[in-house]
């Protein structure tokens, strides 16, 4: 029997992917309740950034209402547990809601690209936050509603590191459906449609649905993260679902780099954890956080998975001027 | 000879201007029709046009007899109308052979799109050789090849190919004019923009010269060619001026 052979490329990603997963695995051994409360945040808000980074970064439309998503799964769950809804029905029903508005959502990046988009998304998610925040009959308003931890096959998920062992679960499982999406055909028709439209028309790919269809499978990965973000938090309200933290998960995509497939995992990291490392710097954690991205986004606008490569390129560049200079000076009599 | 697309009276263009004002003229099947012309006469437009990036306002345009004015690339595509637009076509971030598999999206059977790129990787051994590279580390000649072998998945009936030799170098230009003319004896017609005129017409069998969107000379190729108006066409002034 052969093995397959494997380029260094995937033998480095295996190992990190083995690594991440066992550090990831034995994190709650090493922390207390908070910690963990943080990790299955940081998981569940990488899989509304790995939604967002399909449709930003491997399909090119820009999207500021991914916590209008993040609140339709959150709010759909809640609302049907508070229905008497088992939370295991619940989930089908907000990620498909999230799905079918993203659909729509889709609509207007038919007709408008780049900042007129981002302004109609802005505008979709302050549309779904006012819903939100004034329907009080349905939503509970700002008084939110409480969501209890669901049980799975009989057992309780009360315990946080039980949840965190789930919400886990959840991230490898929308990032395995992911990575096998990006490699199939529709992954090569997504970048056709980011690179040129035009040429991707040509060739007769169908523009008008892999659109609407970028927007439709990152909202429901939104939703995902939604519907277990509900009872991660035992209690929800619109502050997690307007244009700020739509801005944060847009930030996650960006910080990581777009259109690379552990750019969300880095991205939401830094994100959801770094202002809390940064505690201790008091009220200029903000400020530290802020210059960090203005000098991230000066000098590497491609995202932190772009630094070693960007490293790379300066070394060539240096080698080749040398060569070139000592070139010169040899040829000087 | 049969006509493998005709125009007559197209009106088309962007916006509120209008580019194509009563375009008319015939390509024949299994021959290589150049279109030529100054910058802004609308050469472009016409294949844009021609193969519903752009829908025409009035007129009717015909392939081998049939009315496909207005239809959607898709549908164009499934009855062998290809376009291979201008400068550089490829997908940076995607391997060689992904980037050639990208023309069989309409094909819809995996066994057959396995076969015709085993066929044309076999014609280009050069892309079979970097198959597995990005798309990107091709050299300019190698990636117009590889636009032109994605064009061929679909056995294409009528080619429309946009400034071919742009930004290639003449020996490079050489090979893809070669590769046209025998694709155009194998019975593919071809219509083509170009901007290169001498060497353009050189190898074409028939040439159109428009003129703000309507024909200002058409004829075999070296009549065109050999027409002292055609000086006036490039210089400006107008073909009536030039008598």
């Amino acid at each position: 029997m052969t093995l397959p052979t494997l380029s260094r490329a995937n033998v480095a990603a295996l190992a990190f992917i083995v690594a991440m997963t066992a550090g990831l695995l034995a994190a709650p051994l090493f922390l207390k309740t908070y910690g963990v409360y943080l990790l299955s945040l940081w998981a569940l808000n990488t899989v509304a950034a790995i939604g967002l980074n399909l449709t930003l970064g491997y399909a090119g439309q820009i999207s500021l209402g991914q916590a209008a998503f993040l609140g339709i799964g959150a709010y759909a769950v809640a609302i049907l547990m508070k229905a008497g809804v088992s939370f295991w029905l619940g989930l089908p029903a907000g990620v498909l809601l999230a799905f079918a508005v993203g659909l729509a959502l889709g609509f207007p990046a038919l007709r408008v690209q780049h900042h007129y988009l981002a302004f109609a998304t802005l505008g979709f998610n302050a549309l779904v936050f006012l819903v939100i925040r004034n329907e009080e009959w349905l939503t509970g308003g700002n008084f939110g509603i409480r969501v209890a931890r669901p049980e799975l096959l009989g057992h309780s998920l009360r315990s946080g590191i039980d949840y965190y062992h789930v919400c886990l679960a959840v991230l490898a499982v929308t990032a395995l459906l992911v990575w096998l999406l990006l490699r199939s055909p529709w992954g090569r028709a997504f970048a056709c449609l980011r690179d040129n439209p035009i040429r991707a028309e040509s060739l007769g790919i169908d523009v008008r649905s892999y659109t609407l269809l970028a927007f439709a499978i990152g909202a429901a990965c939104a939703g995902v993260a939604g519907a277990f973000l509900a009872p991660l938090v035992n209690f929800i309200d619109p502050s997690p679902f307007g244009l700020v933290p739509s801005i944060y998960l847009l930030l996650m995509v960006i910080i990581g780099g777009p259109g690379r497939f552990f750019g969300p995992f880095l991205g939401a990291a830094i994100v959801t954890l770094l202002p809390e490392w940064l505690r201790v710097a008091d009220v200029w954690y903000l400020v530290i956080f802020g210059i960090f991205v203005v000098a991230l986004m000066a000098f590497c606008p491609g995202g932190l998975l772009a630094v070693p490569e960007k490293v790379a390129a300066m070394r060539a560049a240096r080698r080749s001027a040398r060569g070139s200079a000592a070139g010169q000076a040899g040829a000087r009599p | 000879m049969a006509e493998a697309l005709a125009l007559a009276d197209v009106v088309a263009g962007y916006g509120q201007s209008t580019i194509l004002n009563g375009l008319s003229f015939a390509a024949e099947a299994g021959r290589i029709t150049t279109l030529i012309g100054a910058n802004g006469a609308g050469k472009s437009t016409v294949l844009k046009t021609v193969f519903g990036l752009l829908r025409p306002r009035q007129g009717s345009i015909r392939m081998h007899g049939e009315p496909i004015g207005g239809l959607e690339p898709r549908a164009l595509l499934a009855r062998g109308l290809v376009f291979v637009p201008q400068g550089r076509n490829l997908f940076p971030t995607l391997t060689v052979r992904h980037n050639l598999e990208l023309g069989g999206t309409t094909l819809g059977d995996r066994a057959l799109l396995r076969r015709r790129m085993d066929a044309v990787l076999e014609r280009f051994p050069r892309l079979r050789e970097r198959a597995e590279g990005q798309a990107s580390a091709l050299s300019g000649g190698e990636q117009k090849m590889l636009e032109i072998g994605r064009a061929l998945l679909l056995e294409p009936k009528v080619l429309l190919i946009d400034e071919p030799s742009i930004g290639l170098a003449p020996k490079v230009v050489a090979e893809v004019y070669a590769l046209l003319r025998g694709l155009a004896e194998s019975g593919v017609s071809i219509l083509m923009v170009e901007q290169n005129v001498r060497a353009a017409l050189g190898m074409s069998d028939a040439a159109v010269a428009l003129e703000q969107g309507r024909v200002g000379l058409m004829g075999p190729a070296a009549q065109v060619l050999a027409d002292t108006r055609i000086k006036a066409l490039f210089l400006g002034g107008g073909l009536a001026a030039a008598g």
